[in-house]
């Protein structure tokens, strides 16, 4: 680029620059006196007409305890424990990995040997307390990755408020139990 | 007994009385229903709902508000001047509810005025009693003890110098277009054309005055909610600020209705002569809906840009205004 600028901007008073690369700057009009005010007549209704349109548009709002956005699949919500389905059997072994890796520290597991003809789990221990105090729980899903025998899972659930932090404390029935799907899945693609 | 004011046409006391309660009773049935409409439509604005959980589609809201402004203490700051602060919030109202009665709703139908009262110094009135409203304010203000509400107030009689004198003189070019100031018969001279046509400016002046004399954005800043925690309001809970709220929207509704009759021809349309009223409404609230379109859309001005806007723009526009209507009138007369 030439030097002259045409700005009155002298490169050589900037010697630290290599080559002047200067941008013009597009500056508006000035503002203020009659042709300000005009200007501003018409920046306003180009203003109203932005609005105009966003009404037209309509309301986005998701109104939420009646209307729910999807989750997606992967999305880590309340934890659900597991069964074969063919036989019955716990997945769970107690083997406390989950407990190792929960970086909260909100899950207690305390195994116990099963005794044969009253089996609980498939493996050799079986899970005789499980608890996951979920006011702890940061939903890393840490637990889900540990389990060698994906007996923990994330589920979809995200609505868990109660009012008493005893209530929180989840136990192994509750884990167990079928989840009311209170909260939509997002469905293929969406 | 001497009557208040000269009027144009005269009735029995009974009908003015009767006047005055449906007129009363009319419209403080439709400004509860304006700060529904406000919050809903700027919701829409905005990509939202609005208030739409008291009653079907939210119209219990106001019920809901009034009930909780009704029900707060009336509390008063320690250093307050007691007798002007309550005074502050009154004498709004007042103003409001006199100004309604100039608004003409109908012709003069089986012997009624389809107004409050028409009295032949019509817009004169109008800026007498609407002016008594900046009391309350500059009182409400400077009696509340707090440099918040001092600054709202010092704003608002900055704000009412600026712009009274061109909203003066944007009407006075209908004024000599109608040759009375009788909003009636202001009215009745728009037959042919609606002053809107020939007195566009007027209307742009007047609408922006129009603004800045019911304290709206982009003139709020007496109130200025952000940085001045709602300016001479400040200090003012419960129902007395409900009043100052109340008088806001009383205001949108003259402003609008001085126009609508002042450029949009008042009560004329099609239609049986029973839909007067009706029409009238109809063009009170379209410019109801300019009011919150403008909120929804434009930001605050500092109080300096409105006074060079009022004083260098408005003031000389409306005077060359009525400098144009007053050769054309002479001309075409």
């Amino acid at each position: 680029m030439s030097a002259d600028t045409g700005n009155g901007f002298d490169p050589k008073s900037a010697p630290y620059l290599d080559s002047i690369e200067v941008v013009e700057v597009q500056r508006g009009p000035e503002p203020g006196g009659v042709g300000g005010a005009y200007r501003a007549f018409g920046e306003t209704l180009r203003g109203l007409k932005t609005t105009m349109a966003r009404l037209i548009e309509g309301p986005m709002t998701i109104e939420y305890p009646e209307e729910k956005t999807p989750v997606y699949p992967r999305f880590r919500g309340r934890h659900k424990l597991h069964k074969f389905e063919d036989t019955g059997l716990e997945k769970c072994v107690g083997c406390s990995l989950c407990a190792a890796a929960c970086p909260a520290d909100c899950i207690r597991v305390v195994a116990a040997e099963n005794i044969p003809g009253e089996r609980v789990s498939a493996g050799e221990r079986y899970a005789a307390v499980y608890e996951i105090n979920l006011s702890r729980c940061i939903f890393c899903g840490y637990c889900e990755i540990a389990c060698p025998f994906d007996a923990i899972t994330m589920g979809h659930d995200y609505e868990m408020a109660d009012y008493d932090r005893r209530d929180l404390i989840f136990t192994k029935e509750m884990l167990l139990a079928e989840p009311i799907e209170r909260t939509p899945l997002r469905s293929e693609g969406e | 007994m001497l009557p208040l004011a000269d009027t144009n046409f005269a009735e029995a006391t009974w009908i003015m009385v009767v006047k005055s309660i449906v007129i009363f009773a009319v419209i403080f049935g439709i400004l509860p229903l304006l700060t529904v409409l406000e919050r809903k439509l700027i919701g829409r604005f905005q990509h939202r709902y609005g208030p739409n959980r008291v009653g079907p589609y939210g119209l219990l809201q106001p019920l809901a508000d009034v009930g909780k402004l009704i029900s707060k203490e009336s509390f008063r700051p320690e250093n307050a001047i007691s007798t002007l602060f309550i005074l502050g919030p009154l004498l709004p109202v007042l103003s409001g509810v006199m100004a309604l009665a100039i608004i003409p709703w109908g012709d003069v139908q089986g012997g009624v005025g389809f107004y409050g009262i028409d009295v032949p110094i019509g817009i004169l009135y109008f800026f007498a009693v609407g002016s008594i409203a900046f009391y309350g304010l500059l009182l409400g203000g400077w009696s509340s003890g707090s440099k918040y509400s001092l600054l709202g107030a010092m704003r608002s009689a900055a704000q009412l110098i600026s712009y009274e004198v061109a909203m003066g003189l944007a009407l006075l070019g209908v004024i000599m277009m109608s040759g009375s100031l009788s909003l009636v018969d202001a009215v009745h001279a728009q037959g042919e054309m609606w002053f809107i046509v020939p007195q566009f400016v007027g209307f742009l002046i007047f609408m922006l005055a129009g603004f800045a004399e019911t304290n709206r954005t982009p003139f709020d800043m007496p109130e200025a909610d952000a940085e001045l925690v709602q300016g001479f309001m400040t200090e003012y809970g419960g129902m007395r600020f409900g009043s100052f709220l109340l008088v806001e929207y009383m205001e949108i509704l003259v402003v609008s209705g001085i126009a609508a009759a002042m450029f949009l021809g008042g009560w004329m349309g099609p239609g049986p002569s029973w839909l007067d009223p009706i029409w009238m409404l109809a063009k009170m609230l379209g410019l109801v809906l300019v009011f919150i379109w403008v909120r929804a859309t434009l930001p605050r001005l500092r109080y300096d840009q409105l006074m060079s806007l009022g004083w260098k723009v408005l003031l000389p526009l409306a005077t060359l205004n009525v400098l144009v209507t007053a050769v054309l009138v002479v001309v075409f007369s």
